[in-house]
């Protein structure tokens, strides 16, 4: 059960109704519609002005969240390619080139579904090692090309399934973070929803992290992480307060570099205007980095993830000699 | 699939405390082994063969040729999230350091192997599981740079259970850190060399462990990206006995080769004899024995 589709329902439903009738009846109601909106967004206020961690798993997770492919029919082109070349075409993870705003990139998504059905084909989401594989592929394809690489992260996690072992999922996410690593052109990801640990992080080792500012990025599932340090999964609100998960923690860490902020209430309010501002602020962040050279850009990237953590150094006297 | 260690502390319960310090029980085939012979047999049971899970000091000492001389001893685990959750995370790390007489979950040094001069790291499951937070992450980075600038091949051998959930998001970062400092290293034409101990998954297995120019799985490790228990509980049925095995990883192409821990070393040494050239590395050779001084 979706906490903010519960929240939803109620007395915010029936606002939506009497206004959506008074606006129905033409412009001799419009004052006594106004009213009721002015009441509507104080409501709103009320109930998705100051959401918990918890709260933003569940708006991360919201069945009408705008998915990725919201977001490709915004671009001006695309052109999906698929496949591994050795297994499989891995519809949780779509990639091809396509057109931003008139420049050409490469772009890479977790992929989930609208309803069941699609879900079961695009395994909610959740990548197995031929859609790592795939990425690789086409990130090689990028820097070959000197095509910048645009990435979208909404995934639980990377599949955890029986075949997704025998086939080296761990091997495959390697292979994706050395990829990114290794890549001499931009790198720009966007977390829009769920950024479920090593299987997100695979296609977000980027020269700019931009966030949605209610998805969630984290180490470990709420759920999961609470059913390991208490044996018990209904402590995931809880686990989600500690683990930091949100976009305000995450900047702050310098984990993300970019938030872009929601409307009241979250991103499906207004999902055609979200989905456009996301664009845009993609396309700012590859202006800037687009005259960098690769050089640079890889040198930078480096230096990004090299300070990110928290360790003390202590003076060992030892080391200072042996080290010279 | 090892005996939990819960159920292994319990049943040497059986054995009166006196004995205890001097006998082991074999989780597998509840053998009896004398301590000093399991040490003696890099510990591994003499009966059924068994690999107990190894200190990471006494695989350095039973690898290296004489010295080893740690480096990144000096970065320490702070508390960036400010963690509790039945424990504060500062006392776990002290209780950890305590147990495992480690100061974090990796050792990380120069040694020389048969002569070769190598950077050498070694994981501990026995501190925090083996989990890999910001200073396992900064050691490893540390390791691979200055391994880089020497020109010296690195050996790693992983134990973990994934990234550490106590430095959330800082510790899964640790991932693309190592992921760089790994690719740098290699893209120089430095050999790396990983040797997968029992246990390895997580962010572990899916950055610096599965991305070596050769992967050794030491016999009877269990490895791979999820851990068993997350994929039973996800698919609600019970996992083949060998599954994630080391063997089952050299069957399905994951791996380069299965080795018993006696053959591990001699096993390196080999691999380092047909990939680096004594020659080429005799510069760095001539390096250590300074590190070594100390």
């Amino acid at each position: 059960m979706n906490l903010i589709v519960e929240r939803e329902k109620g007395p915010l439903q029936e606002l939506e109704a009497r206004i959506a009738a008074l606006r129905e009846r033409g412009t001799g109601a419009s004052g006594d519609a106004a009213v009721l909106e002015e009441k509507y967004r104080e409501l709103l206020v009320d109930l998705f002005g100051n959401l918990t961690p918890w709260e933003r798993v569940h708006m991360a997770r919201h069945p009408k969240r705008p998915i990725s492919d919201d977001y490709v029919a915004g671009f001006d082109q695309f052109d999906e390619l698929h496949g591994d070349r050795h297994f499989r075409d891995d519809q949780a993870l779509v990639g091809g080139f396509a057109k931003l705003r008139g420049r050409r990139v490469v772009y890479l998504a977790q992929q989930k579904g609208r309803d069941t059905k699609e879900n079961i084909r695009r395994n909610f989401g959740m990548v197995s090692p031929e859609g790592y594989r795939k990425a690789r592929r086409l990130m090689d394809l990028a820097s070959r090309f000197g095509l910048p690489i645009v990435t979208l992260v909404d995934t639980s996690g990377a599949d955890p399934g029986i075949a997704s072992e025998e086939r080296a999922q761990a091997e495959a996410i390697a292979s994706c973070l050395v990829a990114l690593s290794k890549a001499t052109v931009p790198v720009v990801a966007t977390i829009i929803g769920e950024g479920g640990s090593g299987g997100a992080l695979a296609i977000a080792l980027a020269d700019s992290v931009i966030m949605a500012e209610n998805a969630v990025y984290s180490v470990a599932s709420p759920e999961g992480c609470a059913a390991i340090l208490w044996g018990d999964a209904a402590r995931a609100p809880e686990a989600a307060e500690h683990l930091k998960l949100t976009s305000a923690d995450l900047l702050g860490f310098g984990i993300v570099d970019r938030i872009v902020s929601e409307p009241l209430g979250g991103a499906h309010r207004d999902a055609a205007g979200f989905v456009a501002t996301v664009l845009d602020t993609i396309d700012d962040e590859l202006r800037k980095l687009e005259d960098t050279p690769p050089a640079v850009l890889r040198e930078r990237r480096y230096a990004k993830f090299r300070r990110i953590g928290a360790w003390e150094r202590k003076n060992v006297s030892r080391l200072a000699t042996a080290l010279t | 699939m090892p005996m939990p260690d819960w159920l292994r502390r319990l049943r040497e319960k059986d054995v009166p405390a006196e004995e205890a310090a001097l006998w082991a029980k074999c989780p597998s085939c509840g053998e009896m082994l004398y301590k000093k012979d399991l040490e003696a047999n890099l510990s591994v049971c003499t009966k059924c063969n068994y690999h107990f899970r190894m200190h990471a000091y006494d695989r350095i000492n039973a690898l290296v040729d004489g010295d080893f001389v740690e480096i990144g001893d000096e970065i320490l685990p702070g508390d960036p999230l400010q963690w509790t959750d039945k424990r504060p995370y500062l006392q776990k790390l002290e209780a950890d350091r305590i147990k495992s007489s480690l100061s974090e979950a990796v050792v990380t040094g120069f040694a020389t192997l048969d002569g070769f001069p190598v950077a050498l790291g070694v994981m501990d499951f026995n501190f925090r599981g083996g989990t890999m937070g910001t200073v396992v992450g900064e050691r490893i980075t540390n390791l691979l740079e200055e391994a880089r600038r020497r020109k010296l091949p690195c050996i790693v051998f992983t134990a973990s259970g994934g990234a550490r959930m106590e430095e959330g998001m800082l510790a899964l970062m640790q991932m693309a850190k190592t992921t760089q400092a790994v690719e740098r290293f290699m893209a120089d034409g430095n050999l790396y060399v990983t040797v997968l101990t029992d246990p390895t998954t997580g962010g572990v297995s899916a950055s610096f462990a599965f991305q070596a120019d050769i992967i050794i799985a030491e016999a009877r490790a269990s490895v791979g990206f999820a851990g068993r228990r997350v994929i039973e509980q996800t698919l609600r049925q019970k996992l083949p006995d060998n599954f994630q095995t080391a063997e089952f990883l050299l069957e399905k192409g994951h791996v380069d080769m299965v080795v018993g821990r006696a053959e591990v070393r001699d096993t390196l040494v080999r691999i380092l004899d047909y990939a680096v050239d004594r020659k080429r590395v005799a510069p760095a050779l001539k390096a250590v024995p300074e590190f070594a001084l100390q």
